[in-house]
């Protein structure tokens, strides 16, 4: 009694558990406040309880001021345990509350299924690369259903153009071409001036900086202009409009769509891949602009050509058809990334994790698929000789 | 710090033990919540005593929500006081805070359980971060907690979005008690839940009340729960609280109170909770005949 009366005053309600042994009974004590924050000291030191030859326990409460489930839990099991390897428990100094708390535990403790064991590891990478090459296959498969879907609306909308919704597409395109105009046009301009230096730099090697201009004109007019644009806005829009949909059918939205007799691919899809195939060639018409500006501007520092030699020197350079190439690649890709876009939205599982899961799978395809489709597409203007 | 330390170390009897049943364990005073131009709350003072189950109730808008919000700090208030524990939130440092964090667990309305995370990881989350339990025993732990809110034990390893909402419910309750709390604070506990549902989820409240000593302070549309297991209840009118038992709420002249206990919803829940209340008597009668009484049952 004094032991407990002593841990009252000096630490307060901190528990301590004491250990005595008489002859055969080994004497347990719980002592001050048995809570969850207390338990970490006394788990493992009743864990690795030592009978040691006693045939009888006493499990002694007297001093305990407070026990929460955790508490009981640890006590709870250590009584079983106890009897368990056959000594004779007994119980001294708890009181009704502590009682119901104990029966309230060990009525209801039940064990869990283990958890599902990880696999082997080569067979978890084989099982991952099998897993991944199906579902990319899937996906390749309802990519191209969904492209379908996408041309059969969007033709029967062309049909009906009163149905295009108006206030939406301008919308978007706001969104998607009006706000990129200046990262767009940053990147150009600093893109033109990288190749006007470098070619710069090349070329000074045979005394050719003039065609620094060519090389600066054909870059950007035919690639670089319009690649840089499709990455950027998939990077902006793309993954913008799967993160919107993909919300959008967390909160059950879209099936409230279909519910009221509207079509998403018609209310959500259509405005989107309309306005980016608007922008797009715009917006690559501004790129290829500022990248020209660019390398203009390095031309006039370093090369000492002056705009007017660099006109000139463009005009011989480059004919309608490289600007226009260009150009002609920009709808297509435009298309490319607003479907991926949306597709990928609609993808969405009912959780926030699949959002972000999606958006990053938006960004990474239509990237990928822009960069596949400009290679195609430079082989074939090459095959056929513009 | 120091000073929360001691403040959380002095003896007491229920639940982690700290606080004596009956004492005024939460208390506002002069509270003022506004949202740009409206005001929510104004002048509104708020107690709870350890031990009891608060009921909190009001019309659509009236802020009991934003109540519970601004007690645990997820929103500032504009003037006031609040104290729980005896400390008063506003003076609290980071740590402190965190400390204190540890001594009330929360079930927002829909479990608000993290996706990512299976049902056990999500009840081990206050576990690992507010206590030092190793390995194994944290693994008990959760085998008991999801077995003390009626969880199947194959529901461990599911993710929330496995689940029915009566099961987030119970996950996310089961997270509050991770570290067994000793407020809970519940947001529409039983909203969206079926009647049957609901009234096991009452019960499971109660039960857990009364085994883990827990003070319970409760949001709730659900007339039936605050009959079933509410000692008292406030209701938000006029951006004030009013508190008191049911009946000594009906007698508040208050139009609102008068409506809202004595409508046909009222008057339905007062009846079959005093036709249950007449069944546990008649009960406890007939076990009583049967056995000897057990001291302190």
């Amino acid at each position: 009694m004094s032991a407990a009366e002593d841990l009252g005053l000096g630490a307060g309600a901190a528990s301590t558990l004491q250990l005595r042994r008489e002859g055969a009974v080994l004497r347990l004590g719980f002592a001050g406040a048995w809570t969850t924050q207390e338990l970490a000291r006394h788990d493992p030191v009743l864990r690795k309880l030592d009978l040691d030859g006693a045939r009888e326990a006493v499990v002694d409460l007297t001093a305990c001021s407070a026990l929460d489930s955790a508490g009981a839990w640890v006590l709870d099991r250590t009584l079983d345990d106890l009897k368990q390897r056959g000594a004779t428990v007994t119980l001294v100094g708890s009181t009704p509350a502590i009682e119901t708390l104990l029966g309230t535990i060990a009525r209801q403790h039940c064990e869990l299924p283990p958890a599902p064991p990880p696999d082997n590891p080569l067979i978890a990478v084989a099982l991952r690369i099998g897993r991944e090459t199906v579902r990319i296959g899937k996906e390749a498969a309802d990519l191209l259903s969904f492209l379908g879907l996408t041309v059969t609306v969007l033709l029967r909308t062309l049909l009906r153009p009163w149905r295009i919704r108006l206030v939406p597409l301008i919308a978007h395109m706001e969104q998607t071409g009006l706000n990129a105009l200046p990262i767009v046009g940053l990147i150009s301009f600093l893109v033109g001036i990288v190749l006007a230096y470098q070619g710069a730099d090349q070329l000074a090697r045979f005394g050719a900086q003039i065609f620094t201009v060519d090389l600066v004109a054909v870059g950007v007019l035919r690639e670089m202009g319009i690649l840089l644009t499709a990455i950027i806005v998939a990077g902006r829009s793309g993954s913008s409009f799967t993160a919107q949909i993909g919300t959008m059918k967390v909160n059950e939205e879209i099936d409230a769509m279909q519910t009221l007799g509207l079509d998403p691919m018609e209310v959500l899809v259509m405005p989107r891949v309309f306005a980016l195939v608007l922008v797009l060639p715009l917006l690559t018409f501004y790129a290829d602009l500022m990248g020209l500006l660019g390398g203009a501007v390095m031309a006039t520092i370093v090369l000492d050509i002056s705009f007017f030699q660099f006109a000139r020197q463009l005009s011989d350079a480059v004919t309608l058809w490289t600007f226009w190439i260009g150009i002609i690649k920009a709808p297509l890709f435009a298309f490319i990334i607003g479907m991926i876009g949306c597709y990928e939205g609609l993808q969405v599982s009912r959780s926030a994790e699949s959002v972000g899961r999606q958006t990053t799978r938006a960004v990474v395809e239509s990237i990928f698929l822009v960069i596949v489709l400009d290679a195609m597409l430079s082989i074939f203007f090459s095959v056929i000789g513009v | 710090m120091s000073e929360a330390a001691t403040l959380s170390n002095g003896g007491g009897q229920i639940g982690s033990g700290r606080i004596r049943r009956g004492e005024e364990i939460l208390s506002v005073t002069g509270l003022r919540t506004q949202f740009g131009p409206t005001v929510i709350h104004d002048n509104l003072d708020f107690s709870v005593r350890a031990g009891e189950v608060m009921g909190v109730v009001g019309g659509s808008g009236t802020g009991k929500s934003v109540l519970i919000r601004t007690i645990i700090g997820l929103n500032k208030a504009r003037a006031g006081r609040i104290v729980v524990f005896g400390q008063d939130l506003a003076a609290l440092g980071d740590a402190a805070m965190r400390d204190l964090q540890a001594r009330w667990g929360v079930l927002f309305q829909d479990g608000a359980l993290f996706s990512s995370l299976t049902v056990a990881q999500n009840i081990e989350v206050p576990m690992k971060e507010h206590s030092d339990l190793p390995p194994a025993l944290r693994h008990e732990l959760i085998e008991v907690k999801l077995a003390m809110v009626g969880l199947p034990p194959d529901a461990a390893h599911k993710f929330p979005a496995e689940l029915s909402g009566g099961m987030r419910k119970r996950a996310g309750l089961a997270r509050a008690l991770a570290l067994d709390a000793d407020i809970l604070f519940l947001d529409e506990p039983t909203a969206g839940l079926d009647p049957i549902g609901a009234a096991n989820f009452d019960s499971l409240i109660g039960d857990l009340q009364r085994a883990l000593g827990l003070t319970v302070v409760m949001v709730t549309h659900d007339l039936d729960s605050l009959y079933a297991i509410c000692d008292r209840v406030s209701v938000l009118v006029n951006k004030r609280v009013k508190v008191g038992t049911i009946d000594e709420l009906m007698r508040e002249p208050d139009p609102w109170i008068q409506e809202y206990f004595g409508g046909p919803r009222g008057r339905a829940a007062a009846g079959s909770a005093q036709r249950s209340a007449q069944e546990d008597h008649r009960a406890a009668r007939h076990n009583q005949s049967q056995a000897t009484p057990q001291e302190g049952a």
